[in-house]
């Protein structure tokens, strides 16, 4: 098992977001994390990465066997798509960034600063970094915004090939990315926090 | 029983209520007696005459200037190790009435200055320490009133103030190394022989006790404050979000 | 960590006067000085070390905000916190290259400064010792406002605030040893001082700067 989540409640801003929160995910798993906005899809992948203090339960993980990509893109935009790649493959220090390049089609760019680039094409250099670490767990939210459709069929592809070589993933996202086998779908909604409730450190004054 | 029970603010409002009318008449019976006795029947001093007198406000609102920062830095540390917050607000209340505390330092050294030095500012150890850490507080208080989330700008000043009171003794060594400075020595110390003669010395103890209870009881006064602004808060935060 | 610190530089070359600015800043507060207090070169030499010490911590303080604001506004400093390095090596190696953007060009220049303010040829060799010993606390003791104060929109007024009184020591040693080698008095006491209060500085502080930094990402 490389997640295990207990029992778990986090809130944002005083306000409890949702509690009772169970999971757990095993080598080639895959789960998609649903829920409209303000539910805490981005607050549960930010506790699970360490960014955020919870409230209750516990989240089990190694620490250095995951690899997360928040809303924000993290790209420099002026320095070249090489030499994005290159800091971060330098930083995990565990795969050449070449690689990373072809697989999102990125190659052409090389040389090309990362500001003039589209939206989209600043996602996949973006999700490129993905492929420069040895992860066995990706913690993405939203990953596909602003993909076009091809992009967002090859994304697909690589998802696939990581928990075929064994990884496993949570994905915030709204989009259906054709995993059929091994994925299953977490509704925080289903677990929201009854209205009106404060987390410890607000309540404490009432 | 723990004393930490009263840690949890809404017990802390409950004692608060009951604890702050003595503190409000200690500072009041020790800062008449002290001011009274010393301004009026005391005899004037044969070296620096009548402007001795201003000794009584001087020398207090000195200490609980360096003391209200010592008091900050205590809280803040009890907030970093035991999260409570009315520690982290009583070290925020404190702030405004340290930096007056080290303004009226300032003022009334400056008119004692006048007279004896023949000038109302010397860049002396003391009064440059004094007013590095008047720029402490405006700091730490800017920094406070920076930052939204409540339990982030508890945090973050908590640190300010643990580097800063670092920073603030280095500071103190430091300008000592610089200029060794007109200001007499300390007019109240343990150790030493006595520098101040009895006449001056026991109404100054009661103006002393009066300023302690005074601080006391305006910190207090401003933790009731920030404690009602949170529950404000939190009242508003459970309405939003039913 | 060295990717780090090459990306930061690169970075500081790229986005165009991230070397010069300081510098320039540098310059026009030594030219104004004698413009503000009249053209005497034995009153200026006086003042010299002062003015310098005083405009190169300035011209420190202009820069701090970007050491951290730039990596936080585009999420890379989360995606940081989350990768394998520590953050407090971040927060030293970030703090060692706004030294080397900022501070050292500052001791660079220096001595061309000091000329101007009527210093002797002999006489500058302290003010750069100085300088090159003191202005690397200047970027770790700076580091740590940049991280107070990195999740606050417009905290550059807010961070001179914080910053200034923080760095008192470090100006008083600094500029002790400059004068005191000036005027050819031992200067080994405050030489050791400065030292240690930067070695301090760059050592301890990080730690500080982390753990602040950890708070304003969550």
């Amino acid at each position: 098992m490389l997640l295990s989540v207990n029992n778990l409640s986090v809130s944002r801003g005083g306000v409890s977001l949702f509690k009772g929160l169970n999971f757990t995910l095993s080598s080639g798993q895959f789960i998609s994390l649903t829920g409209g906005n303000g539910t805490g899809k981005t607050t549960l992948l930010r506790s699970i990465a360490g960014l955020q203090p919870i409230d209750e339960g516990e989240i089990l993980i190694e620490t250095d066997n995951f690899i997360f990509a928040g809303d924000s893109n993290g790209i420099k935009t002026s320095l070249t798509v090489s030499e994005n790649l290159r800091f971060w493959s330098a930083i995990f220090g565990e795969k050449e960034f070449e690689e990373a390049l072809e697989v999102f089609h990125l190659t052409k760019f090389e040389n090309r600063f990362a500001g003039k680039l589209s939206a989209g094409q600043k996602r996949r250099l973006s999700l490129a970094r993905l492929m420069l670490a040895d992860k066995g767990i990706w913690l993405l939210d939203e990953p596909t915004v602003s993909l076009d459709k091809k992009s967002m069929e090859e994304f697909s592809k690589i998802l696939k090939n990581h928990l075929k070589a064994g990884g496993a993933a949570v994905v915030a996202t709204h989009t259906d990315l054709g995993l059929k086998t091994h994925s299953s779908n977490i509704n925080i909604e289903d677990y929201r926090t009854k209205s009106g409730n404060l987390n410890a450190s607000a309540g404490a004054f009432l | 029983m723990s004393l930490w029970e009263y840690a949890n603010p809404v017990k802390f409002l409950k004692l608060s209520d009951k604890v702050l009318p003595f503190f409000v008449g200690f500072s009041i019976i020790g800062l008449s007696i002290g001011l009274f006795w010393g301004f009026f029947f005391t005899p004037d001093d044969y070296r620096q005459g009548s402007t001795v007198k201003i000794i009584y406000l001087h020398v207090p609102s000195a200490l609980m200037a360096i003391n209200a920062w010592f008091m900050m830095l205590v809280a803040s540390l009890i907030w970093l190790v035991r999260r409570h917050h009315v520690s982290a607000l009583a070290a925020k209340a404190a702030a405004p009435v340290g930096v007056t505390m080290t303004m009226v330092a300032l003022v009334t050294g400056a008119l004692w200055g006048q007279p004896m030095w023949g000038t109302w500012w010397a860049w002396d150890p003391r009064l440059t320490s004094f007013l590095v850490l008047f720029l402490f507080y405006l700091g730490y208080m800017a920094l406070w009133s920076a930052i939204d989330n409540p339990d982030t700008a508890a945090d973050l000043t908590s640190m300010l103030c643990i580097v800063g009171s670092v920073f603030a003794i280095l500071s103190r060594y430091a300008v000592n190394f610089w200029n060794q400075g007109l200001h007499q020595g300390a007019s109240l110390s343990l150790d030493k022989e006595k520098n101040v003669a009895d006449v001056f010395y026991q109404p100054l103890l009661f103006s002393i006790f009066g300023f302690v209870f005074l601080f006391l009881t305006l910190v207090l006064i401003g933790t009731r404050t920030e404690i009602r602004l949170r529950r404000t808060e939190a009242l508003r935060l459970r309405k939003d979000s039913e | 960590m060295i990717a780090l610190l090459q990306r930061d530089l690169l970075l500081a070359v790229r986005a165009g006067g991230g070397f010069g600015l300081g510098v320039a800043f540098f310059l026009i507060v030594v030219v104004l000085v004698p413009l503000g207090i009249g053209p005497d070169m034995v009153i200026l030499s006086k003042v010299s070390v002062g003015v310098l010490w005083v405009g190169a911590l300035l011209a420190c303080v202009l820069s701090l905000d970007r050491i951290f604001s730039l990596d936080y506004d585009d999420g890379t400093l989360e995606l940081l916190l989350t990768s394998p390095i520590p953050l407090e090596a971040v927060v030293t190696i970030k703090a060692f290259s706004h030294w080397i953007t900022t501070g050292l060009p500052l001791v660079v220049v220096s001595p061309i400064l000091g000329l101007l303010l009527g210093l002797q040829v002999s006489d500058l060799k302290w003010v750069v010792i100085s300088l090159l010993i003191g202005t690397p606390a200047l970027s770790a003791i700076g580091a740590f406002g940049a991280s107070l104060t990195v999740g606050i929109r417009r905290g550059g007024l807010l961070l001179s605030l914080l910053v200034l009184p923080l760095y008192v020591p470090t100006l008083i040693f600094g500029a002790n040893v400059a004068s005191k080698g000036l005027e050819d008095v031992s200067n080994n006491g405050a030489l050791l001082i400065l030292t240690a209060v930067t070695l301090a500085a760059f050592s301890i502080l990080p730690f500080a700067s982390a753990f602040v930094l950890r708070i304003n990402l969550r």
